[in-house]
């Protein structure tokens, strides 16, 4: 489980975050949604420490993460699985390279043993074998999306990180990634928190939502209470497009 | 106050370059890719430029002789010591911060704004030890040689053209290149070999690891490095004069 409390960052003199508390369920989709610029990203790296808050904490599993030693920091990052929204790969390295990398730095195994942990990941996320050998410059955007998740949960994490997991993305590869975080959080048990503003995903698989507006958290509850939310800036967002307008006139809204 | 911001910065960056690696094995071989690629991949330019610039040197000074007083064995001997003191270590350094500076800067600065450091980072890697340290060790363990061979491309550019030319004669030549040799010259362009070294992938190193923003920002923190690394070694090359041979 990860925890938020009362986490405030600035910048300069911008407030981007003020107050934020949330908690974060393992074995089910945390998402946190909001406009772009709303500072959804920012709470992300405060949250895997990439940005020190000026107030607050982050608790993982109760400990305490900005209040840690160096060395027990590393070991929580070691927990920590990231999908990035450039996916973030490695340039120089192969597909297989990428999956192996936090293994190779990190791991207790065998060469042969990475190998095959990084190809098991693969094949988990569909990555054909033939594929293996290529740089991310010469696979599509959905499949280093694909890829960047093998590598996340290469090291078996307890936290999973999704920043903007769809974007760039076409709808059905949007639908199979969603499902894929999805499956895998249910399988190993693992709490994830997917940032996204993409209201199909969070339709498809949110199960714990958190919005945040100008920096605050306005609202948080489940798919079925979003719809019926009487939060005007949440409503705003949610039945911005003329999709989920539509869904709401069916509704009799 | 800028400038004492960025002092601080790359030193408190530099605690963190040298901090305790994860595993030995991988820097071992990201030392080896890094040989290559700043090293052997810059052979060609270095090769090319100390011959032409020997050969220069040579060419130079005999045209500046005009005294018949003056013995033309002066023209081996200062293409000797211009090459040996000067020449190689400095200049081919201030080749080199340009090549090697920007392409430092360019890749690291292109994993910072690609999020790949930050995905180091996550993972728990030493982000800063393990793009900059390998690239640290691997210049001062190549740029020697470089720096070696440039000396002696320089001296046989000058030869080349003395034979090819016919301004003094070759014997005059190779008297002056074994002229009052003094073997601590080499050490001393050694020394400040290894300091430009270490100047070229820290400073460029540093650049490419702060860069905010995107391709744009890429390009100036590459530029920024490579001026900054050549300040550097301006500076440090008086510095190490003075200590050394003054």
């Amino acid at each position: 489980m990860i925890e938020v409390k009362g986490l405030s960052k600035r910048f300069g003199s911008t407030q981007v975050l003020t107050d934020i508390s949330a908690v974060f369920k393992p074995g089910m989709i945390n998402q946190v949604i909001g406009k772009s610029g709303s500072g959804k990203s920012v709470l992300a790296k405060c949250i895997v420490g990439l940005h020190v808050p000026e107030e607050g904490e982050v608790l993982y599993d109760g400990r305490s993460f900005h209040h840690l030693e160096k060395d027990e920091k590393r070991q929580v990052r070691q927990e920590i699985g990231m999908l990035f929204q450039g996916s973030a790969l490695f340039d120089s390295l192969t597909v297989i390279e990428n999956v192996m990398f936090p293994l190779r730095m990190f791991g207790v195994m065998e060469p042969g043993a990475m190998r095959e942990r990084a190809e098991l990941c693969l094949q988990r996320v569909s990555i054909e074998p033939e594929k293996n050998k290529l740089f991310p410059s010469e696979i599509s955007g959905g499949m280093q999306k694909r890829v960047g998740i093998a590598r996340a949960i290469a090291m078996q994490p307890k936290y999973l990180l999704c920043d903007e997991p769809n974007s760039g993305l076409d709808p059905q590869t949007s639908i199979v990634i969603d499902q894929l975080i999805a499956e895998l959080t249910e399988e190993y048990g693992i709490t994830t928190i997917v940032i996204t503003h993409d209201m199909n995903s969070v339709m498809e698989t949110g199960d714990n939502i958190i919005f945040i507006h100008e920096g605050r958290k306005h609202w948080q509850g489940g798919r079925e209470e979003l719809l019926h939310t009487d939060n005007p800036e949440l409503s705003a967002f949610v039945y911005a497009s003329g999709l989920m307008k539509r869904v709401k006139k069916a509704m009799g809204g | 106050m800028r400038i004492l911001f960025h002092i601080g910065r790359y030193f408190q960056l530099m605690g963190e370059v040298f901090g305790r690696p994860e595993r030995l094995g991988v820097y071992w071989r990201r030392i080896i890719e890094e040989i290559d690629l700043l090293g052997v991949k810059s052979l060609g330019i270095v090769a090319m430029l100390s011959a032409f610039m020997g050969a220069v040197i040579a060419l130079q000074t005999k045209s500046n002789i005009n005294s018949p007083l003056i013995s033309d064995t002066l023209v081996g001997f200062a293409t000797r010591q211009s090459t040996i003191l000067e020449f190689s270590p400095t200049i081919i350094a201030l080749i080199l911060a340009g090549k090697v500076g920007s392409t430092v800067a360019a890749e690291i600065g292109s994993m910072r704004v690609k999020e790949q450091i930050d995905a180091l980072d996550i993972m728990g890697v030493n982000s800063a030890g393990y793009l900059i340290l390998p690239k640290v060790i691997a210049a001062v363990l190549i740029f020697p040689f470089l720096i070696i061979m440039s000396m002696f491309l320089s001296v046989f550019g000058g030869y080349l053209i003395v034979a090819a030319t016919g301004i003094i004669s070759t014997s005059a030549y190779q008297t002056g290149i074994r002229m009052d040799f003094m073997p601590f010259s080499i050490t001393y362009a050694l020394i400040k070999t290894e300091v430009f070294a270490f100047i070229i992938t820290t400073v460029s190193g540093y650049h490419g690891y702060y860069t905010q923003g995107g391709t744009r920002e890429v390009g100036i923190s590459s530029t920024t490095a490579v001026v900054y690394s050549i300040v550097a070694i301006i500076i440090s090359n008086f510095v190490l004069t003075k200590l050394l041979l003054a």
